[in-house]
């Protein structure tokens, strides 16, 4: 116990000294966890022996990340990025892998040993870039989602690549590995066929999350996937955690997709009426138990299958995107997710080993550099091939140059089938590394050399119009955020609805608007549903106190959104207004005086003239609240504020005389300017 | 408030501060306004109001309006010509703004020695616009209600500044020269280089801006002012 509270803090406390302080510096988290690693790791060498097991748990931060991912991309988003993901990621692959395969080839290797490496190279870091370019904002640009439709394709192609690998084997090492085992440093970490599990997470060998670099942690590889159940590097190891084990090809096949069709239809189907039944207990500390369990439900079903987790919690979020518990989802997972990858970032920092770099100093950089100068021109020609535009061109080019964590898992799989051998994986895994932490730098010099740049051009291109006026997060959906919900959704805006009620939630998912479970007051949940790149905030709940608080915590955390409130009554207006509303609208003023207006010429006033009154009652009105505000004070009880009174009463009189006038003079305020010249002008 | 027609003119702050009233429902579907807009608010020395934004319920703030003409040197009505006048909300602001003691009447003074014109763009062709075509009338003709209010209020009246055809306009390239002479006209005014008495008497200001527009410092007309 003592010593998991030591690792625990020493862990934490190096990501909360160096992660706050490289994003001072502008370097970005990512950098700063690693940073931290290295310290702890390497340099400082308090941490060592139980990194491998913290990796296992770390690895999950990824398996949640891309079920977040998921749940960002609605199947009908999927759908419409088909061509990006097979053109633009198959492109880069393939182009990729046979640049660095052929400059591995003419290095020396054989050539199966160069395929592997180009495969292993052409894969990018999921992990950091997508990290990296929420952190920067970045999502959302077209650099931003070309870059996500390479690393989705990326993470899709390590299934086929794992089962290539193994047909690659050089002929006649076959027996050294079941000995290298013991003497290589890479294949001391290679288990061949583990039987007892270690405690946590076990990765399945077709697991892409398994991500040590091999040479300094062991990997265990202890099952070889079962459709290469012929293949002899399998052994005995399905006896722990398979269902598929000794199973034929085809009935693999058919366990597979049963698993993957009940992943699709129960995250349809089942997950709905168990999160309605959950949210209506009201404990969220169970919501978020159900939340944790659903992501390691689906990853333990994935790993029985030898299928990969990630890719299966990738696939139940994007099922469950269309869903009212997204937002909710979203905002539980998110903190486990952030800390696991922070853990998995320090484990890679932790992980390099500077006696390998220094003896191969000059090797390993020209290596690295080498790798990264490929696949940044792969990139490079791909955007003008796609027609990115400059900045985002290069900001695909720079966020992807990098080899990624999955490169780890396949170089520990490639050694275990004898295609490339120990010595030279650890110094790839090292390039991997490398490439890894120098990715954070790529990110800065997009900052700073290539944004200045574009400034300029970008102010040349016309505005958009529509796509300027950004969203709009609405929350509560009783009587008042529907009509302000109606107006905007007809005027073709969009929102995002929030409200904590699940049965409302539903009702309003019958007929057709579009909302979401969650309490709007929960910062977490605000940031999922998009409060940062709103462009207004409408507080639209029924709950007086909780209206202001709110309006307070989203005006000190998002100072750049316009938010929008609805009153109570002119009290709650000016504690509204004190919080940080931009505008506050009395709820029923509009209607009542509607219903002024509709009195008045049911008494047989002049339509116009009605309308006229209203109006000019409305602006009294109107600047009445405004001089009133001046003296209003939140903490002087309404009855005592004697200046307050004396004013309303003064305001109260000259409204009655506004029009009133009208008998005595011409030129009330209802009827100026249409009033005619005097009859007798005294000229 | 200035009581004569050519103010006169320093090197730095401008000879006349202009208003240009801009009105049209809806701006989003005009090809030929929006770069007119664009382009005026570009003009250092140049208020540009976009009525229709800012009174979007015709409850036009006559004390803001009033204070907006006497804050001004030039008014100008820039819309589109709706049956051979202006859109609505500029006729409410005639109505509304220019009361009774303030634009005309013994006391009313206020716009006296202010220049006044239209920008407008127009469909039909300039040959419609006139006693033969399907107009019967030629613009200037066509103008007359507001040439004579004008007249009533003090100002000085320019003839309409006009972009014919302007259904088209776009397809045949014409709007960049136009907008360019827009601009042209817009500094020559502030900075007091029209040469008001010869401008009067056109059919239309764009008619030849060469002709009427002096470059800057100098009294006599030229040719390459731009």
């Amino acid at each position: 116990m003592d010593g998991v509270l030591f690792n625990t803090f020493v862990y934490l406390c190096a990501a909360v000294i160096a992660v706050p302080v490289a994003k001072q510096l502008g370097l970005g988290s990512v950098l700063g966890y690693l940073i931290a690693g290295i310290v702890i790791g390497p340099l400082l060498g308090i941490v060592g022996s139980e990194t491998e097991q913290l990796q296992h748990v770390a690895e999950f931060g990824v398996v949640m990340m891309l079920f977040l991912v998921g749940l960002e991309l609605r199947p009908a988003m999927l759908w419409e990025m088909r061509a990006r993901l097979l053109g633009l990621g198959g492109l880069q692959v393939l182009a990729t892998g046979l640049l660095i395969a052929a400059a591995a080839w003419a290095m020396g290797p054989d050539w199966r040993t160069a395929i592997a490496i180009g495969l292993i190279m052409a894969l990018s870091s999921t992990a950091i870039v997508l990290q990296t370019l929420s952190e920067k904002g970045l999502n959302g640009t077209e650099g931003g989602r070309a870059s996500f439709a390479v690393l989705l394709f990326q993470d899709i192609a390590v299934i086929p690549m794992l089962a290539l690998i193994p047909l690659l084997a050089l002929p006649g090492v076959m027996d050294l590995t079941a000995q290298g085992g013991a003497n290589s440093a890479v294949g001391a970490a290679v288990v061949v066929g583990d039987g007892a599990a270690p405690a946590g997470f076990q990765p399945a060998a077709l697991q892409p999350v398994d991500l040590q670099p091999a040479k300094l942690q062991p990997v265990e590889l202890h099952q070889a996937p079962a459709h290469q159940a012929k293949s002899d590097v399998r052994g005995g190891a399905h006896a722990s955690m398979s269902l598929v084990a000794g199973l034929d090809g085809w009935a693999y096949a058919l366990v597979v997709l049963g698993a993957v069709a009940f992943v699709v239809l129960g995250g349809h189907f089942l997950t709905r009426p168990l999160f309605r039944y959950i949210a209506a207990s009201q404990l969220r500390e169970i919501f978020t138990a159900t939340a944790l369990l659903l992501v390691v439900g689906i990853a333990l079903l994935m790993t029985l299958v030898d299928l990969s987790p990630a890719l299966g919690t990738f696939l139940a979020g994007v099922v469950l995107a269309d869903s009212e518990f997204r937002h909710e989802l979203e905002s539980d997972i998110e903190p486990f997710k952030g800390l696991l990858l922070g853990l998995f970032f320090i484990t890679v920092g932790a992980g390099i080993d500077f006696g390998v770099f220094a003896a191969d100093l000059l090797l390993v950089l020209g290596l690295t550099f080498g790798v990264m100068a490929v696949k940044g021109g792969v990139l490079l020609v791909l955007a003008r091939l796609f027609r990115l535009a400059t900045g985002d061109g290069w900001l695909f080019t720079l966020a992807l140059a990098q080899a990624g964590e999955f490169g780890f898992v396949l170089l520990a799989f490639s050694v275990q089938n004898n295609v490339i051998p120990p010595d030279l994986a650890e110094l790839l895994s090292l390039v991997v590394a490398l490439s890894m932490l120098l990715t954070p730098a790529l990110f800065i010099a997009y900052d700073r050399w290539v944004l200045p740049r574009l400034s300029g051009r970008d102010a040349e291109r016309p505005a958009d119009e529509i796509d300027r006026r950004g969203s709009v997060v609405i929350a509560g959906i009783g009587r008042f955020g529907q009509i302000v919900n109606r107006l905007l959704v007809a005027a073709g805006v969009r929102t995002l609805v929030l409200d904590h009620e699940a049965g409302v939630v539903e009702w309003m998912r019958r007929i057709g608007i579009q909302s979401f479970y969650g309490d709007a007051s929960r910062p977490d949940l605000l940031r999922a549903a998009g409060i940062d790149e709103a462009a207004v905030f409408v507080v639209a709940i029924d709950d007086r106190d909780r209206a202001v608080a709110l309006v307070k915590q989203v005006r000190r955390d998002y100072p750049q959104v316009r938010i929008v409130a609805r009153a109570y009554d002119v009290n709650h207006l000016y504690l509204l207004r004190k919080a940080g509303a931009d505008l506050a609208l009395r709820e029923v003023f509009d209607s009542s005086l509607k219903t002024g207006g509709a009195v008045l010429r049911a008494l047989g006033e002049h339509p116009f003239k009605a309308e006229k009154m209203m109006r000019a009652f409305r602006s009294h009105d109107e600047e009445g609240l405004e001089q009133l505000y001046e003296l209003w004070d939140e903490d002087v009880e309404l009855s005592t504020n004697h200046a307050l009174l004396e004013l309303v009463r003064a305001r109260t009189q000259s409204e009655q005389s506004v029009m009133a006038r009208d008998r005595a003079d011409l030129h009330d305020r209802t009827e100026r300017g249409w009033t005619p010249p005097p009859r007798h002008p005294n000229e | 408030m200035t009581d004569s027609v050519s103010p006169s003119s320093t090197a730095d702050a401008p000879a006349r501060r202009i208003m240009v009233l801009f009105a049209h429902p809806s701006p989003n579907r005009s090809e030929a306004n929006r770069p007119l807009v664009e382009a005026a608010r570009a003009v250092e020395g140049v208020t540009l109001v976009d009525l229709y934004a800012e009174y979007p319920d015709f409850e036009i703030n006559i004390d803001r309006e009033q204070e907006r003409l006497l804050a001004n040197d030039v008014i100008c009505f820039l819309h589109p010509l709706y049956w051979y006048s202006t859109p609505a909300i500029l006729k409410e602001w005639q109505d509304l703004v220019l009361e009774h003691g303030f634009a005309y009447g013994a006391e009313g003074n206020a716009l006296r020695g202010k220049l006044f014109f239209n920008a407008l763009t127009a469909g039909g062709a300039e040959t419609a616009y006139s006693a033969e075509g399907q107009n019967h009338f030629t613009i200037r003709e066509l103008l007359r209600p507001l040439e004579q209010t004008a007249i009533l209020c003090g100002m000085f009246y320019l003839p309409p500044f006009a972009l014919f055809g302007a259904r088209t306009a776009v397809e045949e390239g014409r709007i960049s020269a136009h907008v360019a002479d827009w601009t042209r006209l817009l500094r020559a005014l502030r900075d007091d280089r029209l040469d008001l008495s010869r401008a009067a008497a056109l059919p239309r200001l764009n008619q030849n801006l060469d002709a009427i527009v002096r470059s800057s410092g100098q009294g006599i007309p030229s040719v390459g002012e731009g």
